[in-house]
This record gives structure tokens, sequence and C-alpha cells, in this order.
């Protein structure tokens, strides 16, 4: 059934794993396998990060439509970013070390979204209309207020917020790995222990009390993930929008099981192969002619559009 | 015994019940009914814990709604909200399965199969089992949701409005079974009715509600009577009696 797909998909991932680390690599392996180690590791974290987010979204919420980038979460991250960098000052910031910098933008991005989406997903329980259009309207806001401020500010601090602005994946901020990797690991681990109730969650609230699960305490619970999962993403590539809708749709389709405990895994490979084969063609085959954030925008676009539309017409 | 002690709910300045208390015998089928507005449902909600206590106190047993952790009511009490878009996706027998979860916590044993299996066969589910659910019609849904609550295992089953959108064939086939988990499984059935004479025609004991108060309380063979429809109601309705049954009439 669903679960024996697991094994070939892992399989598929180790091979796209592989030919990232080899294709192309000319000989010199004292430096080739650390520097793209070190970037192989980065897409896998960012894979699973976003997947992960995606698929506890989704089932807190109740849909297949929805994501946290399509909510405004990363856009909300861009924007305590640079709210940060004006505040404080783009020397001072930088004069900080980076992981400290990191890890206060992942308490502020907690803290806001558990505010935000936290009394959001409260009211608007089971309205979907009312969540897309409220995450539109959030996303627009964060990015057009980030805009503001980024004309407010500096050029030379400017530069600073530039970076996490735009979806990269040529250019990984590696010296984040280790704090990230830790922070990745903690929110799979708990994400892990909870699959059961997850499970149950996804029923909806009233099923859930009904078998003794507390739907707000999983929500918030499930926010603070996300919050931290997209923290980390966003740090490390910027924003990508569509990937998440795209993975688990695929995972979905791939892996159609009730169970997170086949969901969560099937999506984070799903995703992971699609960043490290992705970009693997992009570094390699097509020599950098696009970024591969373009291309998983543009055929995650199209997924949402017929997803939006399919779910119209029921 | 559920015993509802002194029970005021309130949205904002609207009351939705004002000052209830009763007790809703252990055993056979009670029936909430009531105008609607009455507060049934938010009566049923409460006792379910699906909405936070204001003023009052409910016990189930001897278990206090809202004090006791959630997990133990949920292996002492099951409720069938009103008609859920629940999970689509699910078969019928993933569905089922699910009742067992505040048993098994997410690792269900050979018991929690029987039992799975047991409410297949009670509630003649076999041929639906792989089915998913939103291929499934009004009435088979609501058959399936049934069997998840009766998979649950719970002395006390709690439906609100389960005969919604079902035709009449389909009403009195799950009155049937709902009479016949309370007399062969020895379960205690309350649910909220729309239809009056359902509720004589089934219920061991009858509530009526009223803009949140109690209208009438007791066997529904000595409540039902026309002046309580009116009072109740606000309609004259003459009442019959057929055997030891009243009807209604409409």
């Amino acid at each position: 059934m669903a679960e024996r797909r697991l094994i070939p998909t892992a399989g598929l991932l180790l091979v796209a794993a592989v030919l990232y680390m080899t294709l192309g690599a000319g000989g010199n392996w004292g430096f080739v396998l650390p520097f793209r180690g070190a970037k192989l590791v980065a897409l896998l974290l960012v894979g699973v990060a976003i997947s992960t987010s995606t698929v506890l979204f989704q089932t807190i919420t109740r849909n297949r439509i929805l994501t946290p980038s399509i909510m405004g979460f990363d856009a909300l991250y861009v924007l305590l970013l640079t709210g940060v960098v004006y505040g404080f000052g783009g020397q001072a910031y930088l004069d900080l070390p980076p992981q400290v910098l990191f890890l206060f933008n992942v308490v502020l991005l907690v803290g806001a979204s558990l505010l935000l989406f936290g009394t959001l997903l409260g009211r608007a329980q089971g309205d979907l209309m009312r969540l897309i259009l409220t995450g539109i309207i959030f996303g627009t806001l964060f990015s057009s207020v980030t805009g503001f401020f980024q004309r407010l500010i500096d050029p030379n601090e400017f530069a600073i917020v530039q970076v996490s602005s735009y979806a990269r994946f040529t250019r990984i901020e590696t010296d984040l790995l280790a704090i990230a990797s830790l922070l990745v690991a903690g929110c799979l681990i708990v994400a892990w222990r909870l699959r059961h109730q997850l499970d149950v969650l996804a029923l909806g609230p009233k099923a859930a009390v009904n078998l003794g699960v507390d739907p707000r305490r999983g929500q918030l619970v499930v926010l603070t993930l996300i919050a931290v999962l997209v923290s980390v993403s966003t740090a490390l590539v910027g924003p990508v929008v569509f990937l998440g809708l795209l993975v688990v749709s695929l995972a979905h389709l791939v892996t159609p099981s009730a169970h997170h405990a086949v969901i969560l895994p099937a999506a984070a490979m799903i995703s992971a192969i699609v960043l490290v084969a992705g970009q693997t063609i992009m570094e390699r085959v097509l020599s950098l002619a696009t970024p591969l954030s373009v291309v998983v925008d543009f055929v995650g676009g199209l997924v949402f559009l017929g997803l939006l539309l399919k779910g119209l017409r029921r | 015994m559920i015993r509802v002690d002194g029970l005021s709910y309130r949205i904002g300045e609207q009351h939705i019940l004002s000052d209830i208390s009763l007790d809703l015998p252990r055993g056979g089928i009670s029936a909430l009914v009531g105008p609607n507005g009455a507060g049934k449902s938010t009566l049923l909600s409460l006792i379910a814990r699906l909405i936070p206590i204001q003023t009052g106190r409910i016990t189930v047993d001897d278990l206090v709604v809202g004090q006791c952790a959630s997990d133990i009511l949920a292996r002492k009490l099951a409720i069938l909200p009103q008609s859920d878009d629940i999970a689509p996706r699910l078969t019928v027998r993933e569905l089922i399965g699910f009742g067992r979860f505040p048993h098994h916590k997410g690792r269900p044993g050979v018991d929690d199969r029987r039992k799975v299996d047991a409410a297949i066969e009670a509630f003649d589910l076999e041929p639906l089992q792989h089915r998913p659910l939103d291929t499934l019609s009004g009435g088979q849904r609501q058959r399936s949701l049934i069997a998840m609550a009766f998979a649950q295992d719970t002395d006390y089953l709690l439906l609100d409005e389960p005969l919604n959108n079902l035709d009449i064939a389909a009403s009195r086939s799950l009155m049937a079974r709902l009479r016949d988990l309370a007399e062969v499984n020895n379960r205690s059935i309350v649910v909220v009715l729309h239809d009056l004479n359902f509720a004589c025609g089934y219920a061991d004991f009858l509530v009526a509600l009223t803009a949140g108060r109690i209208g009438a309380m007791g066997p529904p063979s000595t409540v039902v009577t026309s002046q309580m429809v009116a009072k109740v109601f606000g309609t004259k309705a003459p009442v019959i009696r057929v055997g030891d049954r009243p009807l209604v009439q409409v």
C-alpha cells in the first residue's frame, strides 16, 4: 500500500543526492565534497522544513490549498527582519553573530504568528474562503510594509535585507547550517511524536474533542512548529512561495494516506528530491540559465490554480 | 447518569440556556426536543465539552465535565456532532478505526481491530468498508459515523440531530439501531431530535426545552399531550395514542 512507496522514494532521493555531489566534480574532491556537502545539507533542510510546515498547516486548517507561504509566513519573516534592521541600524545588526540574529528572528516570528494566525484560526475555522482572502491580504500587506521600510532605510542596510527577500538556491547562508539543523531536527521530533494526534486533528475540532485531543492546544503547538520551520527555510534560501503546495500535492498523489506517519516522510522526501534534483539540473545541465525558484514557483503556481478551480467547482 | 446542575449559557446578552437542572437516566434512549433555538444542541455540546461551561456543573457518572482529562471522558462518552464534513477522503474502515483512538492513542492492537470489525458488522458496512466517505449517500455516511462512535465503546453516546437530511426509511432504520444499542449493548443514548414523533416512537425519556428552559420532562407516554405541545412548541396539534405511544398529528 501507500507506505511501501516510501522505499523507492527514498532510493530516488539517494540517487539525486549522489548525482548532486558527483556530477561534473572535476576531480578536486578535497574542495568539492565539503563545498557541495554544505549546500546539499542546506537543500535537504529547506526541503524538509517547507514540506513539513505545509503538511502541518494543511492539517490544522483542514484544506489542501493553503500553505504557510501562501498565508504570508515567509513575508512576515522578511518584514520582521526588515523591521529589526530598520530599528537597530544595519551596522549594529551586522556586528551581532548571525546565529544570534537568526534566533532573534525565529522568536519574533513565533510570537507574531501565534498572535496573528492563532486568533485567525480560532475565528475562521472551517471557512476556507475567508482564510484564503485573509492570507492573500496578509501576504500583500506584509510585503508592502516591507517595501515601505526598505525605502526608508539606508542603501547599505538595504543590501542586508535584500539578501533575505528573494529566493535563491545558489547562494545559501551556510553559516547558519548547524543551528538550522538543530531547530529542524527538534521540530521533526515533536511533529513525529504528535503524528497520531495530527491524524485526529485533521478530522476537525469537534471530532478531535470527542476523541480526547485538545484542538486549541494542538493548533498552538503546530503553529509554533510552522513558525520555526518557516524561519529556517526563509533564512537559508529566502521565500519560496509554491514549493510546499507542489510537493505536498505530489505526496498525496504518490502516497494517498490519512496517516501523518506516511505523509510526513513522503512529503519530506519528495520535497528534497525536487530541490536536489532540480538544483542539479539547473547547475549542471542548464548552467544556471534560470533560478530553480522560478521554475518551482511557476509549476507550483499552476498546481495552486488547478486546486483552487477544482475546489471551487466541487 | 448524566447530571446537569444549575447550567446557564449565554452568548453576549443572549441567554441560550437558563438555569437548567436535570438527570438523564443511565440506560435507554433520552431525547432532547424543542423548537428551533431552544438550546438543545447547546446543551448537548456542553455535556460533550465541545463548548466550555460558563455557569453550572455537569457530571457524567463520577466524571466532572471540564475538570476531568479530555481523553478519560473520551472513553466514557462519545458525541456525533451535527452533520460534519468530516475528512471526506477517509474510507469507512479508517473512519471507524479513529473511534478506537481514545483507547490505543495511535497504536491499534488486536482488540482494537476486533472492535472495528464488530462495529462494521453491527452496522452492515462490510460492502462499503473500503469506500471513501465522499462517495457515500447521506444515510450511509451517518451510519458510518455512528459506527465510529459505537467502536469508541463508551457508556454514553450523544447524537445531535442524526436524522437531518435522512428519508423516512433511513431515519427509522437508524432509530431502530439506536434502540438496539440501548437494549442489546446496554449503551445510554442521548439524542437531539427535531421530529417529536420520532422521540415519541423510540425514546424512553424525553426532555422538552423551550427558550432555554425545561418545558417538560419524563417518559413520552405521560409527557406528550396537546397542552405540552402547545406550551413548548407554540402550536395547537392534537395528540392521539397508538398502543401506549403518543402520536402528534401534523
